[in-house]
């Protein structure tokens, strides 16, 4: 799988509550969510950014909440992945079990500006910065979390070991 | 093979002789834990399994808390939903409003959740359990609706950091700010996908309500778990309350940890963690004039019995400053219940504090005190990040419920000692809250 769009950047520790503010989780609905994504954070990340665009952050992306609605917020805004040098606990699992790609490089992170045109090829960790034309690898996936992906997500893989 | 409490409880549940820090293991749940929030899009993933009832009504517990009583409409339907679900599972352990409290409060004052067991909760302070000596971790609600199904999860066994915790405890100094100090030291990623294990004398002489604290926001260091070995403080609390068999793990002598990090806590003074991290810590002395709007006592990490106990020894025949509005939630029916037949409520009152029935409510920016453009408030909860208690140029304070009611009489952060109020429990609160 390859992804290509614009990197919108952010720094260390963006939170749960930067992502999806909980003042808004009265409600679950991915789109309603989408609308308010990032809002504290960047305002013009809510508004301006194209689906397909890759977020590309800081250490310990996703830090706080267990909330579902902060990979579910950015993945129906359309980003279909995200580059950090690391990732919270609970955000790195919630993102697999959905489906959203998640890849950790520090190179990567220092080697892409916001608005650089960037692509990812998920099956080799390649990370692409066409901007400056300079390529990174990230860490493999573990071969147990690809089989979850493999099989559409956790509940995905759960339906199809319950089948079997 | 020597393992650490929470290698230990892994293997058990997995039903493996040891397990090595990381290893992908799979494991039986004990139980599992969902809230208004954090439930109902579980439930919607459970029912695409097309299984028609979870896999034990006994285990599956369900809290509205967050948005409760109530907050509008929305939050009402997301209650209607969980409340259906819980009614149609006949689920055990499904809290209505009026017996329902902030979940991280009310499982282990039920005997919900007890020493040895592995609990997963779709809410990331489910760590908090770790005071019991049971692994207890938050995860999201994909993961939620997998145990629902099956009973079983997916882990990575966590390497272990061990915090000794040395030297007798200085007046007005508890769980929280050794806890806050911890996360000021390492910072907030500094325990990242690992387990925290506390230990020390300073441990052994800590309430169990300090406990809670400390394992709550385990989570705030980006830890997997907070864990406690449990002692005879454990089991005084857990006896009475446990309704099935419990089991009492401890780490090996010669267990493996990942570090060792000592902590002088005689050096340690009441702690106030500042905008926007839970990691941007200053003892009280450091604070400065920092003038305040709010005061907030209350949430899963400092709403207990002891808590407003020690926040009720500083505002006792006092008045808080008249910019000030202070706001108290006990955690729970039982403790709202306790601290009223104890007189606490009109020492608050007297005080000019509002008291609030059990909610999660302004810790999350939900109701019951959201603050407005600019407004400053000292909290007794877990996190202060930007626009968590509601607009995004509003600042947080993180404090223990001592340091909060003073702030509140002073109106600026500030500490007990400075209105002359001594720590009766002399640093060494022994209480077991009810
Ligand atoms: S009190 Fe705050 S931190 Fe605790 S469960 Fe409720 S919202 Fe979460």
């Amino acid at each position: 799988m390859r992804f290509q769009g614009r990197a919108w950047k952010f720094g260390s520790n963006v939170d749960t509550d930067a992502i999806i503010p909980a003042r808004y989780l009265n409600e679950s609905a991915p789109d309603a969510l989408a609308v308010h994504c990032m809002e504290d954070e960047n305002p013009r990340f809510a508004s301006e950014m194209k689906p397909g665009d890759i977020l590309v952050a800081g250490t310990n992306f996703g830090c706080g909440s267990s909330r579902e609605h902060a990979p579910i917020a950015i993945k129906a805004k359309g980003v279909p992945c995200i580059i950090a040098k690391s990732f919270a606990r609970i955000f790195y699992r919630n993102a697999f079990n959905m489906g959203l790609a998640i890849l950790e490089s520090n190179e990567a992170v220092d080697g892409v500006s916001d608005g650089d045109t960037v692509e990812v090829d998920l099956s080799s960790g390649t990370i692409r910065n066409l901007t400056t034309g300079a390529v990174f690898s990230s860490n493999p996936i573990p071969s147990f979390m690809q089989q979850i992906i493999y099989d559409g997500g956790l509940m995905g893989h759960i339906a199809k070991r319950e089948k079997a | 093979m020597a393992m650490t409490i929470t290698e230990k409880i892994l293997a058990a549940h997995a039903g493996k002789k040891e397990v090595q820090p990381g290893e992908l293991i799979e494991a039986e749940v004990d139980v599992a834990l969902g809230n208004d929030i954090t439930a109902p899009i579980a439930i919607e993933q459970f029912r695409k399994t097309g299984l028609e009832s979870v896999f034990d009504r006994e285990r599956l517990v369900l809290v509205p808390d967050h948005f409760t009583p109530n907050k509008d409409i929305k939050s009402a339907e997301q209650c209607r939903f969980m409340r259906r679900f819980a009614r149609e599972q006949g689920i055990t352990h499904y809290f209505e409003v009026g017996e329902a409290g902030i979940e991280h409060a009310l499982l282990p004052e039920q005997g919900i959740v007890l020493p040895g067991d592995l609990v997963i909760g779709a809410d990331s302070h489910t760590c908090t359990y770790g005071a019991l000596g049971a692994l207890a971790t938050g995860v999201g609600s994909t993961d939620l609706a997998a145990v629902m199904a099956v009973g079983r999860l997916w882990f990575k066994v966590p390497e272990t950091v061990k915090f000794v915790y040395f030297g007798q405890r200085r007046p007005w100094v508890d769980g929280k700010d050794l806890i806050l100090f911890t996360i000021g030291k390492i910072g907030v990623d500094g325990a990242l996908y690992q387990a925290m294990e506390f230990c020390g004398e300073a441990i052994e002489s800590l309430s169990m309500d300090g406990r809670f604290t400390m394992a709550n926001m385990a989570i705030e260091a980006g830890a997997k778990n907070g864990i406690f070995i449990p002692d005879r403080i454990v089991k005084k609390y857990v006896e009475g309350r446990a309704k099935r068999p419990y089991r009492f793990f401890e780490s090996d002598a010669d267990a493996r940890y990942k570090e060792i990090i000592e902590i002088d806590v005689s050096q340690i003074e009441p702690q106030v963690a500042f905008p926007h991290l839970p990691s941007n810590v200053r003892g009280i002395s450091q604070v400065g004039d920092i003038p305040i709007d709010q005061v907030v006592i209350g949430s899963c990490t400092n709403g207990r019995l002891s808590d407003l106990i020690s926040a009720a020894c500083v505002l006792k025949e006092k008045k808080i400053a008249p910019q000030v509005r202070l706001i108290i939630i006990p955690a729970t029916p039982v403790i709202y219940r306790e601290a009223m037949r104890r007189g606490l409520f009109d020492i608050f009152l007297d005080a000019g504090a509002v008291i609030s029935p059990p909610t999660c409510g302004p810790c999350l920016g939900g109701h019951m005190g959201v603050l407005a453009k600019g407004e400053r408030v000292v909290a007794t909860t877990n996190r202060n990040f930007v626009g968590r208690m509601g607009h995004k140029e509003s600042e947080i304070y993180l404090s223990n419920p001592a340091v909060a009611a003073a702030s509140a009489v002073l109106g600026r952060i500030a500490g007990p000692t400075e209105l002359g109020v001594e720590d009766r429990q002399g640093g060494q609160n022994d209480a077991v809250s009810g």
